[in-house]
């Protein structure tokens, strides 16, 4: 094991980490937002919607995600009516094209991990809400959609680091991220195995930063579910 | 207790010839009740009798398929279906009668992620749209009440089953409700919380509150009621003072059911 | 020339392109077996290693499913292609060959897909053996059962029986796995579209396609899987 080799690798490995990150967090925020009206399409009760939303998540779930990258990469250049519009400066680009593969992705199989946070919410405390005289969207706010995100959060913590190894896919259309500048490096060098080490420890650091990220926030948004600090003197009110 | 009633009293909840299906199966067949304002009723009959369903009628968290409720002076107008059934006509309406009631399920339904005191000012904050600060300061003023002032922080998970009563009721309080309505209160309780709870509610029927309470709970009904409504099969089968009911009844089945 | 419709590119005849994407859906299926069956062999090993396995074997285990449930499988794919790739080469070397020699595609992309399947398959076994009532397993060593026969008759059917929704879903992860291994150069149905594309100039058509085909090959799975959970909850109780 060559340390100064590795060395070198990990500082090039690292400048290629923001990129990474870009990638990962553009898709997850974006593909939040679609995942999150698919999953109201699909628990709207309207035909139409649920079956739309349906298709959508089959056909992505279905599909490997390389194929819908090279569909929009690739695929998106055979018409000359998208070549000549207005989006196409973006479209071709392999940077906007990743994002776009990557966040339709991710909203399929996040648009389920959502749907199942809004079903788990037990009927008694929304019956309880709309009995106290709540709007149908003040109980969505206040009660059901706080319930639901605490419910999701660690299915949803797992898609989170779906997405950030997905990123690696982008080297395959020319993109430097990480796994793209690994390849590069081992194509010049084929010191494979010290490669591999560094690329690998690189994504396990990032997804354990992750991890614990995650775990901070559902610590942090279920004081409901662990022990109660004991009473002290000092929070006590005045005797009931 | 409350013999002394003015039959004056105005009416606070008007129920008038309500029918309701689910499916095949009716479940009330034309159901007429007034309570008046400071009267306790309560409601008894065996399951399927449609008791909880006539509760859940008054605040629309079930819709009647005929018939007419009525909470003060409004009338919850209703929009009939082209398949029979029915709609509220106008969602601000409910909404408003909502508020103005007050009700407290067989499980308690507390909002898991909010400490108790939290409960409490939910509604009146965000559908009352009172001040904080003088939520709060009621709000206390209802734990003390009820007896759990000291729980204010704690989660509902945290609490025994008639805790987590009392605090529901203290929750149904916070909206200065006309009428309370109480979904079988004491049913899902072991039996030693079952007192604690009553006692509240014993409580507040001493205060002259108007209270709906459907209940298996004989003494609470022949004790602290006023009026004993007994349903079965969808309609009413007997009506009256407790004492009329218990001690004279003229329906076979209603000393059938208080002797098993 | 006049452009190839769709229905063109479909055909079986000399200028169509059905044969061609039909052999590579075949190399995609064959790939995703493999790669399959030997994940689920170190699935196998790797559940028994958390379940009965001493500490240090335990955390051999846990580290491996640490390892590769954190990294992205296209970078297990190029070890083995680049790693057995430079290994060949030096072996090729030493007998006085020249220049570079290539790993098998079908062999790397095969492992590959194995060693990553292989983490799932160890949390699905896992999951499915705790899922076994306990109390069966008592009766059969309690009946005197030497334990490769307890194994043989009574673990690995029960234990089978939970597994199969979580490996109905390993499966799917495994067929779209495989259209990473186009990067070895095996010509399986993503890198086949890849050629047709380039060689027609219709990329949209050609990887809609394979989208289609890729649809048609998962909600197949799909139909045998719930066709074969019927048959193994024979006699199952739904809890």
């Amino acid at each position: 094991m060559d340390f100064a080799f590795a060395w070198e690798t990990l500082v090039s490995l690292l400048a290629a980490v923001p990129l990474t990150l870009q990638l990962a967090a553009s898709a997850i925020l974006l593909g939040t937002v679609l995942a999150l009206l698919l999953a109201l399409a699909r628990l709207s009760g309207i035909r139409p919607l649920d079956w739309l939303a349906r298709l959508y998540i089959f056909v992505f779930r279905g599909t490997p995600l390389l194929v819908q990258i090279f569909l929009i990469y690739y695929g998106m250049g055979q018409f000359p009516a998208i070549r000549h519009s207005i989006v196409w400066p973006l479209l071709r680009e392999p940077y906007w094209c990743a994002i776009l593969a990557l966040m339709l992705n991710t909203a399929a199989y996040s648009a389920e991990i959502i749907r199942g946070g809004l079903l788990s919410v037990p009927h008694g405390q929304i019956e309880a809400a709309r009995a106290s005289g709540m709007s149908s969207f003040l109980v969505f706010r206040r009660i059901t959609l706080p319930l639901a995100i605490r419910q999701a959060l660690p299915g949803y913590g797992n898609e989170m680091i779906s997405m950030v190894k997905a990123t690696s896919l982008a080297s395959i259309i020319t993109l430097m991220e990480v796994t793209g500048t690994a390849a590069k490096i081992i194509s010049e060098t084929y010191r494979v195995i010290e490669v591999f080490v560094v690329a690998g420890a690189v994504y396990l650091l990032i997804n354990f930063v992750l991890t614990r990220l995650v775990g901070l926030i559902e610590h942090w948004l279920s004081p409901h579910l662990r022990q109660p600090r004991p009473i002290t003197s000092l929070s006590q009110g005045e005797p009931a | 207790m409350s013999a002394s009633l003015s039959a004056s009293a105005p009416v606070a909840v008007s129920i008038s010839d309500l029918h309701k299906s689910f499916g095949p199966l009716e479940v009330l067949k034309g159901i007429s009740l007034q309570a008046r304002e400071g009267e306790v009723v309560s409601i008894l009959g065996s399951s399927g009798s449609g008791k909880s369903t006539l509760l859940r009628c008054i605040n629309m968290l079930e819709v009647p398929d005929a018939g007419s409720i009525t909470v003060g002076d409004e009338t919850i107008a209703l929009k009939s279906l082209p398949n029979g059934k029915s709609r509220p006509a106008d969602r601000r309406q409910v909404e408003r009668v909502r508020s103005r009631l007050g009700m407290v399920f067989q499980s308690f339904n507390l909002w898991s992620h909010k400490t108790v005191l939290e409960n409490i000012i939910e509604a009146p904050i965000h559908v009352q749209k009172r001040g904080k600060a003088e939520a709060v300061e009621e709000a206390e003023a209802l734990l003390a009440k009820v007896g759990i002032a000291d729980k204010r922080n704690h989660y509902p998970a945290h609490l025994s089953g008639g805790q987590q009563q009392r605090a529901a009721i203290a929750r149904a309080l916070a909206m200065r409700p006309k009428v309370m309505l109480f979904d079988e209160p004491t049913s899902a309780l072991d039996p030693e919380l079952v007192g604690e709870v009553l006692r509240v509610m014993r409580n507040l029927a001493e205060e002259g509150r108007t209270m709906l309470v459907v209940t298996h709970e004989m003494g609470f009904a022949r004790d602290v009621s006023s009026r004993v409504v007994f349903l079965h099969k969808g309609a009413i089968e007997e009506e009256g003072t407790p004492a009329d009911v218990f001690g004279n009844s003229k329906s076979e089945r209603f000393r059938q059911f208080i002797s098993n | 020339m006049t452009e190839p419709g769709l229905l063109d590119i479909l055909s079986f005849g000399p200028g169509g392109w059905g044969q061609a994407l039909a052999l590579g859906a075949l190399m995609t299926i064959l790939i995703a077996v493999a790669g399959f069956l030997i994940g689920g062999v170190i699935g196998v090993f790797g559940a028994w290693a958390k379940i009965a396995g001493n500490r240090p074997v335990r955390i051999l285990a846990d580290g491996y499913t640490t390892v590769l449930r954190g990294i992205p499988d296209l970078l297990v794919i190029y070890l083995f292609y680049f790693g057995g790739s430079a290994a060949i080469t030096a072996i090729g070397h030493w007998f006085g060959a020249q220049g570079f020699i290539g790993f098998p595609g079908f062999l790397a992309g095969a492992c590959a897909v194995g060693v990553t399947s292989g983490a799932q398959h160890t949390e699905v076994f896992r999951g499915a053996f705790r899922a076994v009532h306990q109390g069966e397993l008592e009766a059969a060593t309690a009946c005197g059962m030497p334990r490769m026969l307890r194994f043989r008759r009574i673990v690995a059917p029960l234990t089978l029986r939970h597994a199969l929704p979580g490996l109905g879903n390993v499966w799917q992860v495994v067929l779209k796995e495989s259209a990473l291994v186009s990067v070895t150069g095996v010509v399986e149905l993503m890198r086949q579209s890849q050629i047709g594309a380039g060689s027609t100039g219709l990329p949209f058509n050609f990887y809609a396609i394979a989208a289609a085909l890729y649809l048609a090959i998962s909600s197949i799975s799909s139909l045998l899987l719930q066709n074969a959970e019927r048959r193994f909850s024979r006699g199952m109780r739904r809890t």
